[in-house]
């Protein structure tokens, strides 16, 4: 008789071979007096969707607002630790805000349309960034809504305002504006929590194809979404990392009970 | 798992679920012990009944795969609840599959009851039972505790099993050969051995799912195997 064994967990990505896009390192945040972050230390693998999930409170949209720092927009709150991206940490107080804003783009929970065309929105970003022609401009807004599979059906009426698309159109045209930009990180905070089922399905389908040009950081409420649309999942509760880890094993077969008791709902 | 879930519902679900796997494997170890009561005693009325009880696991099995499915449409279970659920409804098809076995023996007994004679054989098959219907009930002790090693014990067991069905076999091959007028009842002995040491095999099937249940991973390498059936017909000749 053979030996009683057991398969392996799930097969994990080899991530030694992925280079790591933004590498957290003993971040410490504090909103005044109080710490909203307590020591976090996690990697975001190039472009690869982690997902961030947890309790309201546990300081996940905290950790997604420091990658672009926008938080130095409110003096009583500061980060310690570092966040390395390609060599430099982001939270030095002496590195170019908009420069970091155009490499860590940011699509938030609701949409965010400018008050202006469809064709300005994406193209005041464009322009504030870089010096581009007319037709180089034309070619950037078509190339940024479709990617967003927003351009169909918008391509007739792009000199009208943006605000009078639907939430999900908004939404799809917040995230073509962020891509225009050529960022190499984007951050969702709950991009489609405000959206009905199909406009959700169509950003998800989004996430996928972007996944192929970006490295995607999402934080989300919805597990289900977590367990569609990441490789990697990171489960934090009362600012701590708890466990990280590839998203099949953290749904399936997390290994911290912490998770084991959010991810099945017995969190009280 | 102890702590309940916040939405208390779903502990109702899976409670439902526990409460009709615990019916079925009560109603699968009756059915099996008393077939193999029904085939010693030649007792045509306990056939039936094992017969009858039959229905009632089939409803069983029907009623936990729609519940199953229903709770993962409703709940969206994660981790451990959802091999919970996966779980039960494979173990339902796997105690639904051994009803059908001791059903099976329940028919050959109104077949072979008319027979003044049956062999000695009936008596290593007596035994045989005894072991798997010994199987059925830790296993499912093993479930309703949720006990991995008490299932990791049954899955090491069953190549025991199997080696007395090899010793059975070859034991009914020879009464056949002593006597023509042993064929027909020794044929369907055999059968009901077979159908035991199958059972055999299910009650593994529901030591394995356990272990995937409790540790979220598969059993992976060879199964014990005691069964050389395959190369006795050879040693015989």
């Amino acid at each position: 008789m053979s030996m009683v064994s057991v398969s392996d967990r799930p097969a994990e990505l080899d991530l030694s071979k992925v280079p790591i896009r933004l590498d957290v390192k003993n971040l410490d945040f504090y909103y005044g007096q109080h710490k909203a972050l307590k020591d976090v230390n996690l990697s975001f693998y190039d472009r690869q969707v982690t997902a961030l999930i947890g309790p309201s409170g546990c300081g996940k949209s905290t950790l997604l607002r420091i990658f672009n720092r926008i938080y130095s927009l409110y003096p009583e709150q500061r980060a310690t630790g570092e966040v390395i991206l390609d060599g430099a940490n982001i939270l030095d107080p002496s590195i170019d805000l908009n420069e970091l804003r155009a490499r860590i783009g940011m699509v938030f929970q609701k949409p965010t349309p400018f008050p202006m065309s469809i064709y300005e929105n994406i193209a005041f970003g464009v322009r504030l960034y870089e010096k581009v022609s007319r037709a180089d401009l034309d070619q950037r807004v078509e190339s940024a809504l479709r990617r967003a599979a927003l351009w169909d059906e918008v391509k007739d009426k792009l000199r009208q305002s943006g605000m009078g698309l639907s939430g999900g159109q908004q939404q799809r045209l917040c995230i073509a504006r962020t891509i225009a930009q050529q960022p190499e990180i984007i951050l969702f905070d709950e991009p489609t929590s405000a959206l009905d089922p199909i406009s959700t399905g169509k950003v998800e389908d989004l996430l996928e194809q972007l996944r192929s040009d970006f490295t995607i950081v999402i934080v989300t409420h919805n597990m289900q979404q977590a367990a569609r649309i990441s490789q990697r999942t990171a489960f934090m509760y009362l600012g701590e990392l708890i466990e990280i880890g590839p998203t099949q094993s953290i749904f399936l077969n997390p290994t911290k009970k912490q998770t084991q008791d959010y991810v099945t709902g017995r969190f009280g | 798992m102890s702590q309940q879930h916040i939405v208390k519902s779903f502990d109702a679900d899976l409670q439902e679920l526990r409460r009709a796997i615990a019916e079925m494997g009560g109603i699968a170890e009756k059915m099996l012990d008393d077939s193999i009561v029904a085939l010693a005693r030649r007792d045509p009325d306990l056939a039936h009944k094992v017969i009858n009880l039959d229905v009632r696991l089939d409803d069983l099995q029907r009623e936990i795969e729609e519940n199953g499915i229903l709770t993962i449409a409703r709940r969206q279970p994660m981790a451990v609840d959802l091999r919970e659920i996966i779980s039960a409804i494979r173990i339902a098809g796997d105690l639904e599959r051994i009803g059908d076995l001791a059903k099976n023996i329940a028919k050959r007994v109104l077949v072979i009851a008319a027979n003044i004679q049956l062999p000695r054989a009936i008596v290593g098959l007596q035994h045989m039972a005894e072991l798997v219907e010994q199987q059925l009930k830790d296993v499912l002790d093993a479930y309703t505790q949720n006990d991995l090693t008490a299932a990791l014990e049954v899955w090491k067991r069953d190549d025991g099993i199997d080696a007395l069905y090899t010793s059975l076999f070859r034991e009914l091959l020879t009464y056949m050969m002593e006597d023509p007028r042993n064929i027909t009842s020794c044929t369907h002995l055999l059968f009901c051995a077979k159908n035991i040491e199958r059972i055999g095999d299910h009650t593994t099937n529901v030591a394995e799912t356990i272990h995937y249940w409790v540790t979220g991973t598969q059993l992976k390498g060879e199964r014990p195997k005691g069964d050389n059936t395959n190369v006795s017909v050879e040693v015989e000749n």
